[in-house]
């Protein structure tokens, strides 16, 4: 037999293609939706789009299941039944907004605090902050601080940037590109299409993890560190790097704080801080004329070694005297931190000589003249073709904040920060402290109808900045920029539901929500959290929290525990703006950012949460959202996209500025600057000049563009700061020498973890509890396939991840006598679980994990109450408290970073044990009933069927 | 039975899946879904999509194993356990037994350029091939009650309405981490015969004698961290000599 062609070769794909931005993570890739007969039929990465370049991954291309999911919620939902019941009836839009009015508006007017108001996975933190500032509450962040607040605060404190989005390894350039802590990033196709083209190039691609999944599977070499000491591991590279002389002198000398002077006078309110002229200018000591002379100064040769006498008399040293004396010590040889991470000796020295060779003997020049602050002239840039990238797994531990601190160090020990093969800056970064704002919450920045006097959210410069009563209490319901937690720069998320139900430091009126799954896998100590959500005031009967507003455009495990719910539009339902002002989409090379707009209509009752946002300001008459006359600014959240000006000129969109849309950066409003970016394929790409894109921080041109683009309105250079003087103030304060003064219960803990430069010491849960009871460590890791619990009801992607399973090193199965579809309980010091385990051995042999956020309640996300993902499927929450264990001080303290109060997911401790088979894992809740009208849940998809040919 | 074409096809297209870069993200798999969903033949099912029991089509899978090298493989040292991620679509094999094991002729291989495919209206989904199918590349479904598998997007690849550049199969075009490589393997100097040569590509499970057009990259060859040493500085002992060395430095900067 023979056959002809049967088939219809050339059938055009869809009707119509609208190109706009991805949102299924936040990676925000540009997307071509092909539409047919009205319908979603094909989703593609966008070739011209900066991001992605075209490819897309699972998540992206799985949209139209999230656009179509059953899960939508389909009107706004007010309570009717007991929190957690389910119980609600649909209401109107109007009735939802005026009711969310109704309680808010006193709130405002009697004490603005008592508004908590906090956002998940949200892209619009411009708006939402600018909305809760106008409002007046002290209490609003995003959800930096259960996320990777450490990365960025680390990161901005010592080189003006981070990874992600401040930042890039040079994908083009690098020769050894090493990475921790990472199974799948945020930004997670350029990682992809990055490891792509290094293997193509043979460069050498290194993973320090303790579990080789995702992109470690790929690595030319995988280092299985034990969870929470890579720090450790990276000090002892910095150790070899100093013994073998492969530090980059000239770089440090002109691009970081190794020649300031610290003063050394130990017992006195200044000791180990920079020795400063009157005009504030660090000092250093200059070799040709011998003379203490400020920073900058034409011509200067500092000193990095030495003790020198100050003008007045005191002594003080170059902070690269302190640094290289702290890592030259043994303590940090690869024989002495062997055992501690579980990495050889042979190992670290191989790292740190494949480091240390390849940033001085590969050595690039890109030849291209440039100028640098001090107006000096260089041929070429220099580049040390070494990059780095890491998130959670460093961050998420007790000791991040310390742990990233040495990664920067590390850069710029070898030079290779915005160098050619480095790690590369985005814009707007980089951005010294200097430029941010300090925190806002203290008593005399807000009070009854007003605005908060500035941003919430920033960098403390010292103690004096602390969000603090006159006895050292902690001013913000999540006890950010406290004493807690100093420099929480992304707010403490994870601590608002415990504190506002504990009444501490303050009971508060409204919890308002977006985006963030609280009552499920973005708490610890989820059923904790839980009976907090449904305890109520047994003198008046009240909920403890008396009002929840939360918005969610899906049946998450949380709302059933909101009053009000305002149900959001999907991503290809909305206008939205990926913005400069916000957290950008720039490359190393060019300038970014993005649009969403509607490229579907909705079929039901929902609206944009911005656009929601905007009508609430505007019936609560915020200034900034209502005209003189009390008449609302902005019709939607598209038009304030337009219209919104943050500083003259400057506003949420970079791109097709201007009345005829030929500005950049700064300039008028254009009202067609929407369908501009439309017509663009819904991003804007400005090049960098050639001779700004390397040593940003130092770049003459690359600063004149940064302030022509409006990023500032002066220069921001950046001096990298090694030595962190910041830390040292509180230190001061602890040891009661400089004011303020810290309370006495907190200086023990900040003497500990406060050193000014990178430091290591123990995660606080494993410091906390027996290594006898809880010898092994348990975390989890980032599917590539799913968001958080996003992704986990699409009917394709969960049927990549169906159910998880606890995966065990093959030595403690042997041990415990655990076998592939065995059960076992996993322990820690707050909990337990009980789950089905699996044998593997690709891991660090003290560390047990499993995939994130696949765990659902029984009901929820319109999946059935036999889901494996409900049965099977588990979370490590359960396992991790908010506050760490008790130790005698009568304190609990909370289970974060010290510094920044990041919390500290991956610090969890267990013991495991063999258990009964079982059919479902523990502990289990009860089903979750499903808000709203029940929603139609076919028993059978056949997308596209109508399509077929 | 249904025979294979009397001369061999002229062009052999195919895909080459280079293991050394594939990091297990299922871009393609769902990028294939979601192509193929709506395009040739009837869709491609999901039963009980929000329930217990969720299965659905896939034309292309990836399986992911672990493996413990015992030394000498390429793929890493003795002992150091490594996860494989393994995409699996069909091979569009040259002698392929599902399609003359097919009763009907719905199975058949092109001749023009070896895509192996199925007729639906002729499938009287008897499953024959996917027994006979040595790599479990065929997938029956339930729903139509015919066999689906992989087209080669074979309504991409010669569709004039879509840009020259995006005639490719949804996969090869989604994949972000460049491990998916489309081209013609009878055509030795296609870019995919020259990674095939370059790279040691090869045919999975030969030894089924099916002559799979679809080539294997395996992972390129690693070294050990371990092995790297530091040219030792002089005078590597303590803070003192570090400190005179920085001196002689910064002397000649």
């Amino acid at each position: 037999m023979r056959f002809e062609s049967r088939v219809a070769l050339s059938e055009p794909v869809g009707d119509e293609v609208r190109k706009t931005t991805c949102y299924m993570c936040a990676c925000r890739c540009g997307i071509d939706v092909h539409l047919k007969d009205g319908k979603i039929r094909y989703i593609e990465g966008n070739r011209d789009h900066p991001v992605n370049r075209g490819v897309l991954c699972a998540k992206g291309s799985a949209g139209i299941m999230q656009h179509y999911s059953p899960a939508r919620l389909r009107a706004p939902l007010l309570r009717t039944g007991p929190r957690g019941s389910g119980e609600f009836k649909e209401i109107s839009w109007d009735e939802a907004l005026k009711l969310a009015v109704e309680w808010l508006d006193p709130v405002r007017q009697a004490d603005p605090k008592k508004l908590a108001f906090f956002t998940g996975r949200d892209q619009s933190q411009s708006l939402t902050g600018f909305w809760a500032q106008q409002f007046g509450t002290p209490n609003y962040a995003a959800h930096g601080g259960f996320c990777s607040v450490n990365m960025a605060a680390a990161g901005i404190m010592t080189i003006g940037g981070a990874f992600w989005e401040f930042g890039a390894p040079d994908w083009d350039r690098t020769k050894l590109f090493v990475m921790f802590g990472v199974a799948e990033d945020h930004d997670s196709n350029p990682i992809k299409m990055g490891i792509a083209k290094l293997k193509k190039r043979g460069a050498r691609f290194v993973s320090v993890n303790p579990v080789r999944t995702g992109y470690s599977a790929v690595a030319d070499n995988w280092i299985g560190i034990r969870p929470g000491t890579d720090g450790l591991l990276i000090l002892s590279v910095v150790h070899e790097l100093l013994k073998a002389r492969r530090i980059d002198v000239d770089y440090l000398v002109r691009y970081s704080n190794a020649p300031w002077l610290v003063i050394d006078a130990p017992g006195e309110a200044d000791h180990g801080l920079f020795a400063r002229d009157g005009d504030g200018n660090a000092l250093i000591y200059e070799t040709v004329t011998e003379q203490v002379v400020p920073v900058g100064r034409q011509g200067a040769r500092p000193s990095l070694s030495g003790r020198v006498q100050l003008p007045d008399g005191r002594h003080a040293v170059p902070s690269f005297t302190l640094l290289a004396e702290k890592y030259l010590d043994k303590q940090y040889a690869p024989e002495a931190v062997a055992e501690s991470t579980g990495v050889s000796a042979e190992t670290i020295r191989g790292l740190a000589a494949e480091i240390g060779r390849v940033a001085f003997d590969e050595a690039i020049v890109v030849d291209q003249p440039w100028t640098d602050m001090n107006g000096q002239r260089h041929d070429g840039f220099v580049g040390r073709p070494v990059s780095f990238h890491a998130m959670r797994g460093l961050s998420a531990h007790s000791n991040g904040f310390q742990t990233v601190r040495a990664l920067h160090m590390l850069q710029v020990l070898i030079g290779a920060v915005d160098c050619p093969g480095g790690f590369r800056f985005e814009p707007p970064y980089p951005k010294p402290v200097a430029a941010h704002p300090s925190p806002h919450g203290k008593a005399e920045h807000f009070g009854s109808n007003k605005p908060l006097s500035g941003p919430h959210l920033g960098f403390p410069r010292g103690p004096e900045d602390l969000l603090v009563d006159e006895d050292g209490k902690p001013l913000r319901i999540d006890k950010a920029f406290s004493w807690d937690a100093p420099i929480s720069a992304h707010g403490m998320m994870h601590m608002v539901i415990a504190n506002a139900h504990a009444g501490d430091p303050y009971p508060i009126d409204v919890l308002f929500l977006y985006m963030a799954n609280m009552a499920w896998n973005s708490s610890m100590n989820t059923a904790g959290v839980i009976k907090m959500l449904e305890d109520k005031d047994e003198a008046t009967g009240e909920y403890r929290i008396p009002k929840i507003i939360y918005s969610d455009a899906y049946a998450s495990e949380m709302v059933n525990y909101a009053d009000l719910v305002l149900p959001d539009t999907t991503y290809l339902e909305r206008h939205d703006c990926i913005s400069l002002l916000d957290r950008p989409i720039s490359e190393p090379d060019a300038v970014q950012d993005a649009i969403r707009w509607p490229v579907v209509k909705p079929d039901r009752d929902v609206r944009a949460f911005q656009t929601v946002l905007l009508d609430l300001g505007a019936r609560l008459k915020l200034p900034g959202f209502v005209d003189h006359r009390g008449k609302a600014l902005y019709e939607d959240y598209a038009d304030y996209i337009v219209r919104h000006e943050r500083r003259p000129g400057i506003g949420p969109l970079a791109g097709f500025r201007g009345s005829d849309g030929d500005r950049t950066g700064r300039g008028a409003i254009n009202k067609d600057q929407l369908k501009r970016y439309i017509e663009n394929g819904s991003f804007f790409s400005a090049h960098i000049p050639l001779e700004a894109q390397f040593y940003k921080h130092a770049n003459r041109a690359y600063q004149d563009f940064a302030v022509k683009m409006g990023f500032f309105d002066t220069p921001q250079p950046v001096t990298f700061q090694l030595y962190q003087e910041t830390l040292q103030k509180f230190r001061l304060s602890a040891e009661g020498v400089r004011a303020p003064l810290a309370p006495e219960a907190h200086r023990q803990r900040i003497l500990d973890t406060f050193d000014p430069l990178p430091d290591w010491y123990q995660p606080f849960e494993e410091a906390a509890v027996s290594a006898g009871d809880f010898p092994y460590h348990a975390i989890t890791q980032r599917p590539a396939a799913m968001y958080h619990s996003w992704g986990s009801m699409n009917a394709w992607l969960r049927q990549i991840h169906t159910k998880n399973v606890l995966y065990v090193p093959g030595q403690i199965c042997d041990a415990q006598g655990l076998v592939d579809g065995d059960w076992a309980w996993v322990i820690s010091h707050h909990g337990r679980i009980k789950v089905p385990v699996a044998r593997m051995e690709a891991l660090n042999a003290n560390t047990m994990w499993t995939w994130n956020a696949i765990g659902k309640r029984g009901g929820a996300w319109a999946l059935d109450r036999d889901a494996p993902e409900a049965q099977k499927g588990f979370l490590m929450n359960h396992l991790i408290h908010e506050l760490l264990p008790p130790r005698g001080d009568g304190l609990r303290w909370s289970n974060s970073d010290p510094v920044t109060g990041q919390a500290a997911w991956y610090d969890l401790r267990v013991r495991i044990e063999k258990a009964e088979p079982g059919a479902v894992s523990e502990p289990h809740f009860a089903d979750a009933e499903r808000p709203g009208q029940p929603p139609t849940v076919p028993a059978e998809l056949r997308y596209g069927q109508e399509w077929a040919k | 039975m249904t025979l294979l074409p009397s001369a061999p096809p002229p062009k052999k297209l195919g895909l080459v899946i280079d293991l050394d870069v594939c990091v297990g993200c299922h871009a393609c798999v769902i990028s294939c879904k979601e192509w193929n969903t709506g395009g040739y033949g009837s869709a491609l099912s999901d039963q009980d999509p929000y329930g217990a029991d969720v299965t659905g089509t896939f034309l292309n899978r990836i399986h992911t194993f672990e493996i413990v090298p015992e030394g000498g493989e390429i793929v890493g040292e003795a002992g150091d356990a490594r996860i494989v991620h393994f995409p699996k679509s069909c091979l569009h094999c040259d002698d392929a037994p599902c399609v003359t094991v097919c009763p009907t002729g719905a199975s058949y291989k092109r001749e023009e350029d070896g895509i192996v495919l199925v007729d639906e209206d002729k499938c009287i989904g008897c499953g024959l091939c996917a027994w006979s199918c040595a790599y479990g590349a065929r997938e029956m479904d339930l729903a139509a009650g015919v066999m689906k598998k992989c087209t080669l997007c074979v309504d991409r690849i010669y569709n004039e309405t879509l840009a020259e550049v995006d005639r490719v199969p949804s996969c090869v075009r989604t994949c972000p981490a460049n491990a998916r490589h489309y081209g013609d393997l009878s055509d030795p100097g296609s870019n995919v015969s020259i990674l095939v040569a370059e790279r040691g590509g090869f045919d999975l499970m030969p030894e089924q004698g099916t002559r799979p057009v679809n080539k294997y990259l395996p992972p390129r060859p690693r070294d050990r961290l371990a092995d790297k040493a530091m040219p030792l500085a002089e005078n590597s002992d303590g803070a003192k000599g570090f400190f005179a060395w920085l001196d002689g430095v910064l002397d000649r900067i």
